[in-house]
């Protein structure tokens, strides 16, 4: 996606070996790693169902509140004195460490993600400004927040220290269970049905919901929208920053850009789902997750993405609403 | 007084909605606003709860200035409103609709249980649909939840907008006594309504509002046998009293 690819490609004669042989002997690997990747996508996919679901807005600048998360995991392994090439903790040693970095991310997404609702998208809101100008002011913090990361740290991959050693737990299926990915998608799997919960069982989940469903009659009640927006920022925030320590242990590597394609893939995973449907966003990203591996280990690492939004054109040529339709609003459209 | 309002003016851009309404609701008493579509009924409301914002004027409940107080601060302060078209939460449950009225509600447990009880008591109809989506519910069942939701919040005065709105004349009569109830109970009403026959009978006082203006204000007695009302609101289909107004020419 977008990437310059230092090989021209080559169109005459696109041949594509299609081995699905493969996928049936790599079937229990990729799918592993189809769902570890999955669950970071819906992670971050639930930030942009959830502001979506009350103010009708795609938040495009989220890939950057997760890219926070990836760089505040960094420098809070680092403030625990932990760099690269040191040995790996263990234990209860590790459980703290690991609890404490994802915390810290936690906070520092979920802080930018209010700032920014605060600074840019309220003002907007309160003047009635076209829902085009939230969408370019979106994409305009989105830069912000890139060239910002950028001009701090440089544009290279930066390193990530090895917190979790990545030791083969049990085989089931013919693929090899990692320390790693059951930590991603353990983790991952709590704070959604914290998330379901939430939403769906406690007083400030229902103002959610009311808001979602009708703005003006959910003020009727009592509920304050803005504080209820500010929630939703927030929970995407949390959401995006626990994702951004889940990829740092998982891919080890942190980037000013690195939310660019996660946060399309994790986007693309909410509509796929359902937009505006938190139990949408997580089957939309662990779908993407399978659909990208599975596709890849049969036409080749080169069309994962290829395959993967194929398969959402034609999802959504079949059921425009997403897999779940949407859920946490009706349906305005 | 315990609502008032004094020449209120609302404008949508620069179209005059209200033009210096002012209206007065007593402690106890039902008051009905009564006019045709379009006459500024809805804003009225709409600018009682804070959604739109005054151009003139001054509105006060129990003595404090409503002007800049937010829609969601006058739960709490005691307003509570049934919102035209309803405005059912169509993807939560009876309950979960019953449980935003009383989203601010302070009192616990305790205060939650007596008003709960009191709704099923004048809505029984909604004690089997508990767990029913709002959305499925039918156009008589999503007004008593409208209301009952409303009284969750045990409001001092109760705004009601258009209960009657597309229901079979039998629960239109159905929702008016329930009304009548709530309102001995205890409960102020300020009832806004198209269908004036049944509101003029209903209610204690009336203004009548036209193009955004106050054009009558009288007892709602006094409205009912008044000519010039009854040929321009109680003409037609008025059920018992429709046909003692000049019939036969059809139309």
């Amino acid at each position: 996606m977008g990437r310059a690819s230092p090989h021209p490609p080559r169109f005459e004669g696109i041949t594509i070996d299609a081995c699905f042989r493969c996928l049936v002997d790599q079937f229990g690997p990729q799918t592993v790693d189809g769902l570890t990747l999955g669950a970071i996508y819906a992670l971050v996919a639930l930030g942009y169902t959830l502001v979506y679901g009350v103010l009708r807005l795609i938040n495009f600048a989220h890939s950057e509140i997760f890219m926070v998360g990836v760089f505040a995991s960094l420098f809070a392994l680092h403030a625990l004195g932990i760099d690269t090439g040191d040995p790996t903790r263990s234990g209860l040693a590790l459980v703290a460490t690991l609890v404490a970095v994802m915390l810290a991310a936690m906070a520092a997404s979920g802080l930018t993600a209010v700032a920014m609702e605060r600074v840019a998208y309220r003002p907007l809101r309160n003047r009635g400004a076209p829902r085009l100008a939230a969408l370019i002011t979106a994409i305009g913090i989105s830069l912000f927040l890139q060239e910002l990361f950028a001009a701090r740290y440089k544009r290279e991959q930066l390193g990530f220290p090895r917190v979790l050693e990545k030791r083969q737990l049990f085989e089931f299926a013919g693929a090899n269970i990692r320390t790693d990915k059951v930590l991603v998608f353990v983790s991952a799997l709590v704070l959604m049905v914290a998330l379901d919960r939430f939403v769906n069982h406690s007083r400030l989940g229902r103002g959610i919901r009311a808001t979602a469903q009708d703005p003006e009659t959910a003020s009727l009640m009592g509920v304050d929208i803005n504080r209820v927006v500010m929630l939703t920022f927030m929970l995407g925030g949390l959401l995006a920053g626990a994702a951004g320590t889940l990829f740092g242990v998982f891919f080890e590597t942190a980037r000013y850009n690195i939310g660019f394609l996660l946060g399309i893939k994790a986007f693309t995973a909410a509509v796929l789902g359902g937009i505006g449907n938190i139990r949408g966003a997580v089957l939309g990203g662990l779908s993407l997750g399978l659909l990208e591996n599975w596709g890849a280990t049969v036409l080749g690492g080169e069309w994962k993405d290829v395959f993967a939004f194929t398969v959402l054109v034609l999802v959504l040529l079949l059921r425009p609403t997403g897999l779940l339709g949407e859920s946490l609003g009706r349906a305005r459209a | 007084m315990l609502l008032e309002l004094d020449d209120v003016g609302v404008h949508y851009g620069r179209i005059e909605a209200l033009k210096g309404v002012s209206l007065g609701v007593d402690e106890g008493e039902i008051v009905t606003l009564i006019g045709s579509n379009g006459a500024g009924k809805t804003t009225l409301l709409k600018t009682i709860s804070g959604l739109r914002p005054m151009s003139s004027g001054r509105i006060s409940f129990d003595g404090v200035e409503l002007a800049g107080v937010p829609a969601h601060r006058l739960v709490s302060m005691g307003i509570s409103q049934a919102p035209e078209g309803r405005g059912i939460f169509p993807g939560m449950s009876v309950m979960e609709n019953l449980e935003m009225g009383a989203y601010n509600r302070a009192g616990g447990r305790g205060a939650f249980a007596r008003n709960l009880e009191r709704v099923m008591g004048l809505f029984p109809r909604l004690d089997e649909r508990r767990s029913q989506p709002g959305g499925t519910l039918s156009g008589g069942e999503q007004q008593m939840v409208a209301i009952g939701r409303a009284l969750m919040a045990e409001p001092r005065v109760l705004l009601l907008d258009e209960p009657s709105m597309g229901l079979a004349p039998k629960l239109v009569a159905q929702i008016f006594s329930i009304i009548e109830e709530i309102n001995r109970q205890g409960t102020t009403v300020l009832l806004v309504e198209q269908n004036a026959a049944q509101a003029l009978r209903l209610a204690d006082r009336a203004y009548v509002l036209e193009s955004g203006r106050v054009v009558r204000h009288a007892p709602a007695a006094e409205l009912l046998d008044d000519e010039s009302v009854r040929a321009a609101y109680l003409g037609g289909d008025v059920g018992g009293s429709a046909a003692e107004v000049g019939d036969g020419t059809g139309a």
